[in-house]
């Protein structure tokens, strides 16, 4: 593919994130146009970042969830660092050098890259950056004008700057977990989600985008926090502004809408290639007002049950939403859900299959918008079909220009192109343990 | 850190926006909240979020609409019959003076009304337009609809969200439509950076089906794991499962621990108790899923949780790097002094409402910060002052109010 300019050509990112929302913000920014450059050390091993252990055994990758163990084949594979399945679509697009920061020689090498780079994204734990000798202050001495993007989860004041968290602990403490999940079980049954990781990457990208344009106009770089906790606010909007305006602390209404609107839930449904049990399988169904509500009376052969006058406007339905959902729900749960989703938007209704990983790559949606493409990983483990970027661009295509990166697969570009190391100084560096594509073989 | 007058790093771009409800109002809210002035074009009965909670003082009413406050912070609005014949030209002089278009009509509804892409490139070559839809331009679902729900089901990760013998169940409120609008604004950005960088206008075809099949809310993991290996993700067989993996039980709620970085020497820490957790069968590999050895470390475990606040646990934990968050609810988190502390909160008055507290900047940028400096607009309350700065005269717009077009 001939090198085309995409919006953030020209723009070097150094890539110092671990987990998911740091990794997410740099994912974006790569696809982008940016050259995001991974900084990664064969010595230390960050966990969640290139798989739970370095060296998980056969049988941990055979057993488990398939976004979590999954790996290709089912085997952990020569290097299962460049292929954990919860990491390895936010490699597309980066490019990967190993250097020790650990050590006076690594923090010199390091320091020339920042001198070439314009912006640094981090979220490792509160402190870690200072600890190691390569905090702020050694990145301005590098580049004044550097912009930095820093993600604690907490902030970097306060009691809770060195709580150590996860998207979903972060979460909790904002009070989304009290306000999700099923409003009949205890909260004990409330399970993990990632949304927190998911807004906090995004806003990542949009900072330091934003902040590069402050810098085109003043020739200013700085240091932007972004509490990941803080930055999950947004999507607890009504609740907060439900307690500030009216001090009411809403409480958990599973599947149903915020807005009040009914009937919106899931309800059983099948689909081809059903289990013998035809089980779990569902379609969503919101009606949003009273018109949907008209749309899904058509759709369901307008049976007499739902003609009752109390039903034609919202306050009805609100009030008999448990027997709407018994009586929609007998009405789905012989049906396809594709069959459903098709008939009742064709009625106006917003309706669709919940789909389970099996099915993504056959939907006829994913495959018309091409959201993924064959490439092949590291060491010949095999082709797979990944996701590409997916924000479409009318002038400027976004794509893969880069499959998922391994560990130090960019070195010889890094050292030599970017930083203009001798073929003999690379030799050296290589020698000394900066550079490689292993880690250690003690690490687990 | 901040001199006065310093001002956001989208200090003199204009936005034209067409957006409507959650996910495109909170994209031009990021612009808006970052120093871009946001031209928001309401029809006549306004941005449909007026008519949604929660209300203020539980009373309904346009100006009272909880969701809409927060979604249009620092926005002017401007209401714009734009099917009335009389909207064309003026569209076209709104055009003129935007850095950007935002728009989140139905696919094809723009072009329909000759203002789609294609009329604005033509009109301004150099102009970026971002089209937030649910499906996107092309697909073929393109006229279906969603809501959070139906999103979040379809081409989010929710099917593995919940315990196995239930359905699937939701974020809160409308969480998925937020990833979507952060999302969508990284691309408005990219495209606004092209433009200004090499006068390059070009459409944004913003899917947020697409941005939850290829976003990073576990869908990513959860399809990849599944070209990889052929197995499913799927939901959890029932609560609290590993070894301090879940939600748990304590004196005056609950607190949220994960197995995801599971270490010994650093829980006894946090427990206190350096006695237990001795024998050789708690250092095996793995063995915070061995059901046995579970149960007999919730014996333990669950007696000291019971007897210890939320904030006591997640003090103990924080000291001892374990990873843990307490259940906080709303009304607990707005009197959080962490938050509080760090200027989370901000305060607006609002000429209705009075001064109201909300969720204040997502992030901290100390050289062009964010900024509340208006409160989300009235109805149509710039509906003047807008077309006065795009040249429009007192009795072009008397006109334009009587034929309909403005109001």
């Amino acid at each position: 593919m001939p090198a085309m300019t995409l919006p953030l050509s020209g723009v070097r990112v150094i890539d110092l994130t671990v987990v998911w929302a740091g990794t997410f913000a740099t994912t974006l920014l790569a696809d982008l146009g940016a050259e995001v450059i991974k900084v990664e050390n064969m010595h230390v091993w960050q966990p969640m970042t290139r798989g739970g252990q370095a060296r998980p055994s056969p049988e941990l990758v055979k057993a488990g969830a398939g976004w979590a163990t999954g790996y290709p084949h089912s085997e952990p594979g020569p290097r299962p660092w460049n292929y954990c399945p919860t990491f390895v679509q936010q490699y597309r697009n980066k490019h990967s050098m190993t250097v020790d920061l650990l050590s006076e020689e690594g923090r010199e090498i390091f320091a020339r890259l920042v001198a070439e780079s314009d912006a640094l994204v981090e979220n490792n734990a509160t402190g870690t950056l200072e600890k190691i000798g390569i905090g702020p202050d050694f990145l301005r001495a590098a580049r004044e004008d550097l912009v930095m993007l820093r993600m604690p989860a907490y902030g970097s004041d306060g009691p809770y700057r060195f709580a150590r968290a996860l998207g979903v602990h972060l979460e909790s403490v904002m009070g989304h977990t009290l306000l999700r999940g099923y409003p009949d079980l205890d909260p004990s049954y409330i399970t993990s989600i990632f949304s927190g990781d998911y807004v906090a990457g995004a806003h990542g990208a949009f900072a330091v985008m934003s902040a590069l344009r402050h810098r085109r106009r003043t020739g200013e770089g700085q240091l932007i926090e972004l509490a990941q906790a803080e930055c999950a606010g947004g999507m607890l909007a009504q609740a907060f502004m439900d307690y500030s305006f009216n001090g009411v602390v809403q409480g958990r209404t599973g599947n149903r809408s915020v807005d009040g609107c009914a009937p919106y839930n899931l309800y059983p449904a099948r689909s081809e290639g059903d289990g013998a049990d035809g089980g779990d399988r569902w379609i969503s169904i919101s009606v949003m007002d009273d018109e949907q509500w008209i749309g899904l009376r058509e759709a369901m052969g307008d049976p007499e049950w739902a003609r009752d006058p109390e039903l034609r406007y919202n306050e009805g339905r609100l009030a008999r939403h448990d027997e709407l959902d018994a009586r929609i729900g007998e009405w789905t749960s012989t049906r396809d859900d594709y069959e459903l989703m098709h008939l009742l938007q064709s009625h106006g209704v917003p309706a669709a299959p919940v789909l389970d990983s099996s099915r993504i790559y056959d939907d006829a949606h994913v495959q018309h918008r091409e959201l993924n493409e064959v490439h092949e990983l590291y060491d010949g483990v095999g082709a797979f079909r990944f996701n590409k970027p997916f924000i479409r661009f009318s002038e400027t295509p976004l794509g893969i220009r880069k499959p998922p990166v391994a560990l130090g697969e960019d070195n010889e570009y890094v050292y030599r192109e970017v930083l203009g190391y001798s073929e003999a100084e690379f030799a050296g560096l290589r020698e000394r343990g900066h550079i490689g594509m292993d880690y250690d073989p003690e690490i687990p | 850190m901040t001199g006065a007058g310093a001002v956001g790093p989208l200090d003199g771009v204009t936005v034209l926006d067409l957006t409507e409800h959650i996910a495109g109002p909170y994209c031009t809210k990021l612009f808006a909240d970052f120093g871009a002035d946001v031209i928001k074009i309401e029809p006549p009965g306004g941005d449909p979020s007026r008519s949604v909670g929660p209300w203020y003082r539980g009373t309904p009413g346009p100006e009272r609409s909880g969701t809409f406050f927060y979604f249009n912070t620092n926005k002017r609005s401007l209401v714009l019959d734009i099917e009335h014949p009389e909207a064309l030209p003026v569209i076209e002089r709104l055009i003129e003076r935007a850095d950007i278009v935002v728009e989140s009509q139905p696919a094809g509804r723009l072009d329909a009304l000759g203002i789609g892409w294609e009329r604005v490139s033509s009109l301004r070559g150099n102009l970026p337009m971002v089209s937030i839809t649910p499906f996107g331009q092309d697909s073929p679902y393109r006229d279906y609809r969603i809501s959070d729900l139906v999103l979040y089901g379809f081409a989010g990760e929710m099917y593995s969200i919940g315990v196995q013998d239930r359905e699937p169940v939701k974020m809160y409120g409308t969480a998925s439509l937020v990833e979507c609008g952060a999302a969508a604004a990284t691309g408005a950005m990219a495209a606004l950076t092209a433009a200004e960088l090499r006068g390059e206008g070009q459409h944004v075809d913003f899917a947020m089906a697409d941005a939850q099949f290829n976003g990073v809310d576990r869908r990513h993991a959860a399809t990849i794991g599944y070209e990889f290996a052929g197995r499913q993700s799927l939901r959890a067989p029932g609560p609290a499962a590993g070894m301090l993996s879940g939600v748990y039980p304590c004196a005056d709620g609950y607190v949220e621990f994960s197995g995801a970085a599971f270490r010994i020497p650093r829980l006894n820490e946090m427990l206190g108790r350096p006695d237990w957790l001795q024998e050789e069968k708690w250092w095996q590999p793995g063995v915070n899923l061995i059901p046995d050895l579970v149960d007999e470390f919730n014996g333990m475990f669950l007696p000291w949780a019971l007897e210890r606040s939320k904030r006591e646990i997640w003090e103990a934990a924080r000291e001892a790097k374990v990873l843990c968050g307490p259940l906080f609810s709303v009304d607990e988190l707005f009197e959080d002094t962490h938050f509080s502390d760090r200027g989370f909160w901000s305060t607006v008055d609002h000429e209705e409402l009075g001064e109201v507290r909300l969720p204040g900047r997502p992030l901290i940028m100390p050289a062009s910060p964010w900024s509340l400096r208006r409160p989300p607009p009235r109805l149509g309350e710039h509906t003047d002052e807008v077309l006065s700065e795009c040249g429009f005269g007192a009795g072009e717009l008397t006109k334009l109010r009587e034929s309909g077009a403005i109001a």
